[in-house]
């Protein structure tokens, strides 16, 4: 699905990401950790094209695409698509505008006619339901005036219409309370099937219980030190990262 | 200069002799003493009239009504309406319709009232926009003749709009127009006004519109003031409005660019209650230059006014916005709004915007803002990392900016006109009329 090599990018002149390497296949669900700053969203940054994040080496191959030569609207097109941290208030655009507009773009990639009016708002009314959002939330303009819970329900509601390839869910967990954890861990494990892949970054070890990752990596200063499976988020829980913050440098 | 002399002399030697005659010589002689606003001239400074003063444009001789059906099919708004058009400002009964106006209605060209009521028309001429107003107002005084008269009786609710369109095509050489628009509407009266000026691509155009307007007690004119006169020709517009006792006067007005495009808004609140809303957008790209220039006074005690105008300016566009409002001495207890929010979607557009406020008395509600900025990049990359394309992610940006003055407009085929504009392609990718 996803290949990174020896990834190397710049913030404002700073060097972030040092030499990252990862790769996700086809149905695998892969968490990342690590200390604040580490590179986390840095990653996410660099992956979805945001401006001003230089990769001064490196390469990212996407499904046999050198994913670093496409524009930021070919990358979601292509169905790599982000779940952000902090989603962003745009107001006056309503939900709903954005939704259509998203699924029709990707439709017209994949050849596909625009999609009915009934049968869009079938699917969505199906899909909000499923998040536990009311229907007026497709009026409303996106994310504005969102609870913090809302905002990450509604970058999930996303990913049920806009069905990626490879989701990449930046810390989708911080700031829910229990049951929102619920729904949005309800949300992505219906995303997983045998062909879509999943990246989430978390701080808590407590979202893999619900959403049980395949592997898990450790980022800290811009590099992958360690990568392991389920139990590796326990002992992070114990030890914290110290231990492996002597081994980066 | 001179081929006004000449075209001034040849339009009014055969005129009846009379107030309107000699009014007109008055008048011609208030222009050309004054001539065009070149340099210093305060109330022009960020408008350069020069380009428009070299020009020569001659009244019409004939115009071409199968340009002009071609223009109308592609912009007008098709509404159920009583209309009047107008073609390079020469009456055209032949795409106009009066039939089945109410008895208490009276809608014709000036030409018509003119001949049938020349006391009572020449009446309401120059008596809030004189020839002393300013040198376009003297200009349209001394070649008055077109134009509109629209006179609403006591208590009457007019159901359709009452639409002037104000068209020009192409012709042999540039042209131009003088139209003034008499509007009185009776107590407890309302109704609804929509002047649409468009034109041809290859119309060159000169229209200079006066318009006045007075407001009875306690009646309501909502007032859509629609501009794309083509991006060769110039609108220059003025629009004098008095409210009586409790009147109501709504203006939207829409400015979607034209070569140069000057406005000047004036609303007297001459009784108490009377009260003036202004929802604008001005839409401006390539080198199009926009102006508005408004002027509320606040002459009454308990008299309001609203001002909300927004711009969205690329391109080398330019605008102006001049929102001046006077409070007399004893008014009090008056509450004016003004606000004026500016979207750059280009590092060459430019606006200038001032608001001036004239308070002389003390129990004065008044605020004003004014905010320029660019589309948030943001929220643009938000747009862009769910698919959309950079042109779409910014339509609708843009159009969510205009929003708050586009939503306001409550005829709806204004109302999908001015979106399909200011978005460009949009509508048609999440139209959701059908949702
Ligand atoms: N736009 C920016 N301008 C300047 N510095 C930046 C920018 N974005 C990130 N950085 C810096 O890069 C480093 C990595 O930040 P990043 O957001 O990737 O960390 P993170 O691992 O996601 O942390 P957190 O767990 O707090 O979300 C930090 O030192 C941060 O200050
Ligand atoms: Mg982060």
């Amino acid at each position: 699905m996803i290949e990174i090599k020896d990834l190397h990018a710049r913030v404002e002149g700073t060097e972030i990401l040092k030499g990252l390497n990862l790769s996700i296949q086809p149905g695998e669900v892969h968490a990342i950790m690590g200390p604040n700053g580490a590179g986390k969203s840095t990653l996410s940054a660099v992956l979805t094209g945001r401006e001003g994040y230089e990769v001064t080496s490196g390469s990212v191959t996407f499904e046999g695409e050198d994913l670093l030569e496409m524009d930021v609207e070919e990358r979601a097109r292509a169905g790599l698509l982000l779940g952000f941290q902090y989603p962003v208030e745009i107001p006056g655009v309503k939900n709903v505008y954005l939704l259509k507009a998203a699924l029709n773009a990707k439709r017209k990639e994949q050849g596909l006619d625009e999609i009915e009016a009934p049968a869009f708002m079938k699917l969505i009314r199906e899909k909000l339901k499923f998040m536990k959002m009311d229907n007026s939330f497709m009026h409303r303009a996106v994310n504005e005036g969102f609870s913090g819970g809302e905002k990450k329900r509604n970058e999930i509601l996303q990913m049920l219409i806009l069905e990626p390839k490879l989701a990449l869910l930046d810390e989708i967990d911080s700031g829910l309370d229990i049951d929102a954890m619920k729904t949005v861990a309800d949300g992505v494990n219906s995303l997983r099937t045998a062909e879509r892949s999943i990246l989430m970054i978390t701080h808590y070890q407590r979202l893999l219980d619900y959403i049980v990752p395949d592997v898990i990596h450790v980022l800290v200063d811009g590099r992958i030190v360690k990568t392991g499976d389920k139990s590796l988020a326990f002992e992070l829980e114990k030890k914290g990262y110290d231990w492996l913050l002597e081994g980066a440098a | 200069m001179n081929q006004y002399a000449e075209a001034f002399a040849a339009f009014n030697q055969d005129a009846e002799s009379g107030w309107l005659k000699s009014q007109r010589i008055a008048a011609f002689a208030r222009f050309e003493h004054l001539g065009f606003p070149i340099n210093g001239v305060e109330n022009w400074k960020y408008t350069n009239t020069k380009a428009l003063a070299k020009r020569d444009f001659l009244l019409p001789k004939t115009v071409d009504l199968d340009a002009a059906r071609e223009v109308l099919k592609a912009r007008d708004v098709a509404l159920d309406d009583h209309r009047l058009v107008f073609v390079n400002g020469v009456y055209a009964p032949e795409l106009s319709n009066l039939s089945g106006l109410p008895a208490a209605l009276v809608v014709e060209p000036l030409s018509e009232a003119l001949d049938k009521e020349l006391e009572l028309t020449c009446g309401m001429m120059g008596r809030l926009a004189g020839i002393d107003c300013d040198v376009f107002t003297a200009l349209n005084f001394a070649f008055a003749g077109e134009g509109a008269m629209i006179r609403i009786g006591n208590h009457q609710v007019i159901e359709k709009p009452i639409s002037l369109i104000h068209l020009s095509v192409a012709g042999d050489q540039a042209s131009m127009s003088h139209p003034r628009i008499l509007v009185a509407a009776g107590a407890n009266s309302q109704v609804r006004l929509v002047e649409h000026f468009l034109g041809s691509e290859e119309a060159v155009h000169f229209t200079n519109r006066v318009a006045e307007v007075v407001l009875e007690r306690n009646a309501q004119l909502t007032h859509y003031l629609l501009q794309e006169p083509g991006d060769q020709s110039w609108l220059v517009n003025r629009t004098h409005v008095e409210q009586k006792r409790d009147s109501r006067y709504y203006c939207h007005h829409i400015n979607l660019g034209g070569k140069l495009v000057r406005d000047d808004l004036v609303c007297d609140l001459n009784g108490t209650g009377a009260e003036s809303e202004f929802s604008g957008l001005l839409f401006g790209r390539n080198k199009q230059h926009l102006d508005i220039h408004s002027l509320v006074n606040h002459n009454e005690p308990r008299t309001y006014s609203r001002e909300t105008y927004k711009a969205i300016l690329n391109d080398k566009a330019r605008g102006v916005f001049n929102g001046k409002v006077i409070v007399k001495k004893d008014s009090q207890q008056i509450d004016a709004q003004q606000s004026n929010a500016n979207l750059l979607l280009s590092d060459q557009a430019e606006i200038d915007t001032k608001p001036e406020l004239e308070i002389y008395a003390d129990d004065v509600k008044c605020s004003h803002g004014a905010t320029t900025g660019q589309l948030d990049e943001t929220a643009l990359f938000y747009l862009k990392s769910r698919g959309l394309s950079d042109e779409l992610a910014r339509g609708l940006l843009t159009l969510a900016f205009a929003n708050e003055v586009v939503d306001k407009i409550d005829i709806e085929p204004i109302y999908q006109l001015v979106e399909t504009t200011v978005a460009g392609h949009l509508p048609h990718q999440v139209n959701l009329d059908d949702l």
